[in-house]
């Protein structure tokens, strides 16, 4: 167990994976001289050398296609994506290759490769460097979605995507890479399981990824107000873990959907739709959501602040629903 | 039967229409009507009770003399006197 | 547990008037229940013998359906020794379950089977279902209660799964000092726990659950028309004034009269909207907004309204009146009603625009005759003028039927001396 920031814990499970496996390596833009783009790969450069630690082009097509091809081949390739902004320009490798080969070579090729890019919006970044698409991402079968929120998740979470036989992709967001906590699991994490953050008896708070300490916030104003809140962080959008929501609304009755995404189409409606589909006769109120603002992002901070939910959102969403 | 009686007389006749009337807060002037909110079946059932307790029997032409303890006091004791007279 | 009334959810068993082994007669009253409105004497739909009682008196609320005794159905059967085996097993013994308030009383079956389900409530139309949430539904549909009639807490009036479970464990009590009312002349003395307090919170949540429930569903429509009352005053001033204080008729008689007699004219407004259609009823039985002292109104019925003579009607309401207020009406009183009559003259109101008690299809609201100017043969002369109102169910009738029934009721208040 030891404190240190998101930042240090995705840097220490890399490092840790490296050591452990020489297949183990990482590239992607600005990883090795400059130390990564968040700074998330300083000093391993100098640990690793420019064999595991590559420096690609701004050309995200072509270094996607070649981890695939690297994962192909036998190596546990790490592709960093400066941010999710960029990742559209990759699609067509994720998609078509990564997600399908397995399936289309009948099982024969498996295409074990880690994506790690940044995601979401709050840093006036507007437009066209906020966006939140995870739940495009988590739209694909063939690929997992993973969704680290914690310190301890940034480590656990790439520990375990780095054992799986099929192409992982970890969205981080970039608001959390400063942020401190407690990274304990020395036990490997297992992939593909929601978290009870705080327990609570009405109203489940199901988010993900940056929108997680809004939605504690929230649940402690809540408290204050004498409601107690559950929150789940759902931590893998794909697979995605309904027994842990279920179970939640066994007792709670009630559901509120947290993420920065736009609405329509985000993945707030996936789990409400899974709600409906597995918990219908648990509700005691609509299930509602709270999403950022259906505009491209503003760059002007008060504008950006009121186009990403936030905790005052969620308490309103709360109280209208109780 | 003197005034005092006919009063006390009157007021339990009309708890017995209205349980919860307060003797104490009752005002002997006031409107029963607005004091009490007692509607007209209220009324005739307190008519009614009056013919019992007194076997004086109002006409309805005088019901509307009725209209507060003191004017029911007064009503009766003027018809007793009348009764007794005849 | 019969529902005694569209809005009773749940009630107490206050005291059994038959003991096992008694025989009963269609119409005997059996017990006695306490609804959040009142005491009720339930009576027996059907002849048989008491067989068992299941439900001993108490404080428990018990949910509609709850099978209250066993009846065996064997019309004259010579009562059984209470402690002989019953042999004759070949007809199983009938759970009382009333049929639900506005059933109609058809001949009941030999065997009547143990334990019915509840009917379901009085379906809605499509779009106006009430607001229950999906839990709590499953919840009422495990109590067999009707969550529809429930009082909704949550948001947008919603019925949630605590309003259900207050409903089957009874409504909230309040905590706090015992109500310095206590109900006179009641048939038992209620419990400790239960006092005035709460009675009247059940009562307001029960009336709540009503009317909410009336204008979730029931597309109201009203009408209102001046009634002359000088004709109809002036015959009960020359009739009251020689008789005795014990011989007087109440002019809300003669309201409650022509509106019965109206509704002969104007059959379409007299019934119930169930399973998405009216179902008329031949029987007019008036139901009488009857303010209880302290807050809250029951409607029983005045049965028969129609035929009974202006004395008799006057001696049923007086009976009536006195009963909702010391709280013990009979079952059928309170099942029984096919519209409603509200006069709310006595405080003088001008109109009343009435809220339908579902799932009846009217509701006819009476003001105050006040002295006015009134043209007749071209003089302004001073007349009393009476506001007769109309709420209809616009779903069961349209405003040209209830246009006829004001003008019927208008005419038949033109001749009292015929009523």
């Amino acid at each position: 167990m030891a404190k240190m920031t998101y930042r240090e814990a995705v840097r220490d499970a890399m490092r840790e994976a490296m050591r452990a496996d020489p297949l183990v390596f990482l590239m992607g833009e600005d990883v090795g001289k400059y130390g990564g783009a968040f700074a998330v790969s300083h000093g391993l450069l100098e640990e690793f050398g420019p064999q595991r630690i590559r420096d690609t082009p701004l050309s995200e097509s072509t270094f996607v296609g070649a981890g695939i091809g690297a994962a192909l081949g036998g190596m546990r390739p790490i592709v960093e994506i400066m941010t999710i902004n960029f990742s559209l320009l990759a699609l067509d490798q994720i998609v078509n290759n990564a997600a399908t080969l397995r399936h289309m070579s009948g099982g024969q090729l498996g295409v074990p490769l880690v994506i790690r890019m940044a995601t979401g919006g709050g840093r006036q970044l507007a437009a066209q460097h906020s966006h939140s698409l995870e739940g495009w991402y988590a739209h694909i079968p063939g690929i997992k979605v993973a969704t680290p929120a914690t310190v301890a998740d940034a480590r656990g979470l790439l520990l375990a995507a780095l054992q799986e036989p099929d192409p992982v992709i970890l969205f981080e967001h970039a608001t959390l890479y400063s942020q401190e906590g407690e990274s304990e699991d020395e036990t490997p994490m297992q992939f593909g399981r929601a978290a009870l953050r705080r327990p609570g008896k009405d109203v489940s708070l199901i988010t993900y990824g940056g929108a997680l300490g809004k939605t504690m916030n929230a649940a402690t104003q809540l408290a204050e107000q004498g409601v107690e809140a559950e929150v789940i962080d759902l931590r893998s959008l794909r697979p995605l873990d309904t027994e842990t929501i279920f179970a939640s609304l066994a007792h709670t009755h009630r559901a509120v959907i947290i993420e920065e995404a736009w609405k329509s189409g985000g993945f707030a409606a996936e789990v409400s739709a899974r709600i409906m589909e597995g918990a219908f006769d648990a509700l005691d109120a609509p299930v509602a959501r709270v999403c950022g603002a259906e505009v491209p992002m503003p760059y002007a901070q008060p504008l950006e602040r009121a186009a990403l939910p936030q905790p005052e959102d969620i308490v309103k969403a709360v109280q209208e629903l109780i | 039967m003197n005034e005092t009686e006919i009063r006390d007389r009157v007021i339990k006749t009309l708890s017995g229409i209205v349980p919860e009337l307060d003797p104490h807060t009752l005002k002997p002037a006031g409107n029963l009507r607005d004091q009490l909110d007692i509607d007209s079946m209220d009324f005739l059932n307190f008519l009614i009770a009056l013919h019992q307790e007194f076997k004086i029997d109002v006409p309805e032409s005088d019901a509307g003399k009725l209209g507060s303890i003191d004017a029911c006091v007064e009503y009766l004791t003027q018809a007793l006197r009348q009764r007794a007279q005849a | 547990m019969p529902r005694l009334g569209a809005d009773m959810t749940a009630g107490k068993v206050v005291k059994w008037l038959k003991q096992p082994g008694e025989s009963i007669k269609r119409g005997d009253i059996i017990a006695i229940v306490e609804t959040d409105k009142a005491n009720v004497d339930v009576e027996s739909f059907i002849d048989g013998v008491l067989e068992k009682i299941l439900v001993q008196p108490s404080d428990d609320r018990l949910a509609v359906g709850t099978p209250l005794a066993l009846i065996s159905a064997e019309a004259g059967a010579a009562p059984a020794a209470p402690t002989a085996t019953p042999t004759a097993a070949a007809v199983p013994p009938a759970a009382v379950v009333v049929p639900e308030a506005v059933t109609p009383a058809a001949a009941p079956p030999a065997v009547v089977p143990a334990a019915p389900s509840p009917k379901k409530p009085a379906p809605t139309v499509a779009g106006a279902r009430a607001r229950v949430s999906p839990a709590a539904r499953k919840r009422a549909l495990e109590l067999q209660l009707d969550p529809a009639a429930l009082a909704g807490t949550g948001p947008q009036g919603r019925v949630t799964l605590a309003d259900v479970e207050r409903a089957a464990q009874g409504a909230p009590t309040q905590p706090g000092p015992a109500g310095p009312v206590a109900v006179k002349e009641a048939p038992t003395q209620p419990g400790p726990a239960d006092s005035a307090a709460a009675r009247q919170l059940r009562m307001r949540e029960a009336i709540a659950a009503a009317m909410a429930r009336s204008k979730r569903e029931i597309p109201h429509y009203y009408l209102a028309c001046t009634i002359d009352m000088k004709t109809a005053l002036d015959w009960l001033t020359e009739r009251n004034a020689g008789r005795a204080v014990t011989e007087r008729l109440l002019y809300a008689v003669l309201l409650i009269k022509a509106a019965a007699l109206a509704l002969r004219e104007v059959p379409e407004l007299n019934g119930f909207w169930i399973d998405n259609r009216a179902q008329h009823s031949e029987a007019i039985h008036a139901g009488i907004a009857i303010s209880l002292r302290g807050g809250g109104l029951v409607a029983p019925a005045l049965r028969h309204a129609d035929r009974l003579s202006l004395d008799e009607l006057m001696r049923d309401f007086q009976d009536l009146v006195k009963r909702a207020r010391a709280g013990s009406l009979k079952s059928s009183e309170v099942t029984d009603p096919t519209v409603t009559i509200t006069s709310l003259g006595e405080r003088g109101v001008d109109s009343v625009f009435g809220i339908i008690t579902p799932p009846q299809l009217a509701l006819v609201g009476f003001g105050t005759p006040r002295e006015r100017p009134w043209v007749v043969d071209g003089a302004v002369v001073p007349r009393p003028l009476l506001s007769a109102t109309l709420s209809g169910d616009h779903r069961a009738t349209d405003g040209h039927r209830g246009a006829l029934y004001l003008a019927a009721l208008d005419r038949l208040l033109q001749q009292p001396e015929a009523l």
